[in-house]
């Protein structure tokens, strides 16, 4: 698999005074598999289709290794498909569903077979599609999108109606695709339901990038803090005073201090106090994807500080541009 | 473009709707001509023996009965072409379809063919009905059913033409509603009340009634070339009807200039 890259070029698209995307750029590297993330609403679905031609852009330009999809030779085989799970007329079976775009596509019928039971919908495949839950339909959603062998997967919120079971089947399943060396892209509105299948993450809010890379660098852009106690507080946030590290907050359950715990526990071994607790905490990944996204309230500003004290702090926190 | 034929008729083929809207089509003139064979057969020459009745030309029977496919019938595949595209904007399967073929204008193209063609089908499905039905109920009320004149079976050509343009009309009005009962309601509306109310006030005077004989089912009647509706003048613009090929390139231009506006407005816009 020689490998596509999926590339966005300053793409914009307004709906009337509605500006959905604005000047969107970033790009989806081939072997690896990249979350797109954002709430609902950030443009992630009108940047999707505008890639699959079917949202034209206002300006700007979405392509597979510089082609657009309209201009590929074999759209399916090149670039698969899952969007929204109900674009299936609900009185026709799945088998025939599928049999329609392989026509479509030049797609032989065979293949139809091998993706039904791929995606686990083979027993079902000549009931109509109008009975199938969320889950099977995303199934078939997903044998669509599969059909052609295609270089490139895009699929918008893939997960959504599966069940605890199909989206490990699903993480598998991704993971294998793109260890072949395919581009695969995920979109979904929940960093946490895609945070164990992506390696790499574009996170967008109100129609712009506001991260993108890979999903590591996004965690350890999250300050750390620890949660540290002593017999005697009052000397321990003495001596964490002096030394100059960052007393994010105090509670009942002890003080959160900004730094790691390698640095608090020399600070009070300095200071001869002894201590009853000291345990590195680290900012809920979700609280950072949140607060990049500006939703969420409180949690926005105040990730590095969890809780209880969460809405308290007036420290903005480090910034995770790239 | 075989492609997209392909698949635009495996889309027709694998739904409910080309075989219910048969099976009605079929029910409906298959008792309409009946009900005309038995009335006219057994007692149009009777009528027209008393003095004072209207005169029912009797050579006019047989085509008046055969053409019922097209005169009450072409509500079928009117509904078939605009279902099989309003179906495909309210089951969001427009998204899949212009994936598997960017190229809009070729999935238009090969919706009108299959459309087409299955109206085509629905031309003699009805015929099989109507002459099915008809041509013995005449023959068993001592009328001549025509069959072996070459004329019926030019008849016969031409509700097959009629119905299959009828379809692709479906399609542009399907395409241009695009609310699926939106485009029901609006297609029965037009063709079972507007259309028969101006066709029967076109005809008080001259003027109206040249603008009258352009209305669809007008030029499809004069497409036909005998019908319930011009062999008896009922509703029709009996003056100066169009010419069988007239009418048939008025519903030829209705289905292009309906598709036109279609593929302008529906088929390039965003898809979302």
């Amino acid at each position: 698999m020689s490998g596509t890259t999926i590339e966005f070029h300053s793409v914009s698209k307004r709906f009337g005074a509605v500006e959905a995307v604005n000047g969107l750029s970033f790009t989806v590297p081939p072997g690896v598999v990249t979350g797109f993330l954002g709430p609902n609403g950030a443009g992630k679905t009108t940047s999707i289709r505008m890639l699959l031609g079917l949202v034209r852009p206002s300006s700007g330009s979405a392509t597979f290794g510089g082609v657009p999809y309209a201009q590929l030779e074999r759209p399916l085989a090149t670039v698969g498909t899952a969007l929204e799970a109900s674009s299936f007329h609900p009185g026709r079976s799945a088998r025939n569903h599928l049999r329609i775009f392989a026509a479509a596509a030049g797609i032989p019928a065979p293949r139809i077979e091998e993706v039904l039971h791929l995606t686990g919908i083979g027993d079902v495949a000549d009931r109509r599609v109008g009975g199938f839950s969320l889950g099977m339909r995303q199934r078939l959603g997903l044998a669509f999108a599969l059909m052609g062998d295609p270089e490139v997967l895009v699929l918008d919120e893939p997960v959504n109606g599966l069940d605890p079971e199909g989206i490990r089947w699903m993480r598998e399943l991704l993971g294998h695709l793109s260890s072949e060396g395919r581009t695969v892209l995920v979109s979904s509105h929940l960093l946490s339901e895609v945070q164990q299948t992506v390696e790499r993450v574009v996170i967008i809010a109100r129609g712009a990038v506001v991260y993108e890379g890979t999903l590591d660098s996004l965690e350890s852009a999250v300050r750390v803090s620890v949660l540290v106690d002593s017999p005697d507080r009052d000397a321990l946030r003495a001596a964490i005073e002096n030394a100059g590290l960052g007393l994010v907050a105090s509670s009942v359950s002890g003080l959160t201090v900004a730094g790691t715990a390698q640095d608090v526990g020399a600070v009070a071994l300095r200071a001869g106090v002894s201590l009853s607790l000291l345990v590195p905490e680290r900012a809920n990944l979700e609280d950072v994807f949140l607060s990049l996204v500006g939703v969420g309230g409180a949690a926005a500003g105040s990730w590095a500080a969890p809780d209880p004290t969460r809405g308290t702090s007036t420290d903005p926190g480090p910034g995770v541009q790239p | 473009m075989i492609a997209a034929i392909r698949s635009e008729f495996v889309k027709v083929t694998t739904t409910r709707l080309w075989w219910v809207l048969a099976l009605g089509l079929f029910g409906y003139v298959g008792f309409t001509a009946g009900l005309l064979a038995g009335l006219l057969g057994a007692l149009g020459s009777q009528i027209a023996q008393r003095p004072g009745s209207p005169q029912v030309p009797m050579d006019l029977v047989a085509p008046v009965v055969y053409s019922t496919v097209a005169a009450v019938g072409y509500v079928f595949p009117l509904i078939l072409g605009t279902v099989a595209t309003t179906s495909e904007i309210r089951y969001r399967t427009l998204t899949p379809t212009f994936l598997a073929q960017p190229r809009r204008g070729t999935v238009l193209g090969a919706k009108l063919i299959v459309l087409t063609a299955a109206g085509a089908l629905f031309g003699v499905i009805g015929l099989v009905a109507s002459v099915g039905i008809g041509a013995p109920i005449l023959a068993a009320t001592g009328n001549d059913a025509v069959l072996q004149s070459p004329d019926t079976w030019a008849l016969a050509g031409r509700v097959v033409i009629a119905m299959a343009l009828w379809a692709a009309i479906g399609v542009g009005v399907g395409s241009l509603i695009q609310n699926q009962v939106a485009a029901i309601v609006s297609v029965l509306v037009f063709t079972q009340f507007i259309e028969p109310i101006l066709r029967f006030g076109s005809s008080v005077w001259d003027w109206t009634a040249s603008v009258g004989r352009f209305l669809p089912g007008a030029a499809s009647d004069a497409l036909v070339g005998t019908t319930i509706y011009n062999a008896f003048g009922i509703g029709s613009s009996a003056r100066d009807p169009l010419q069988w090929w007239q009418g048939g390139l008025v519903l030829l231009v209705l289905a292009l200039g309906a598709a036109f506006a279609a593929y302008l407005t529906t088929w390039t816009r965003d898809i979302s």
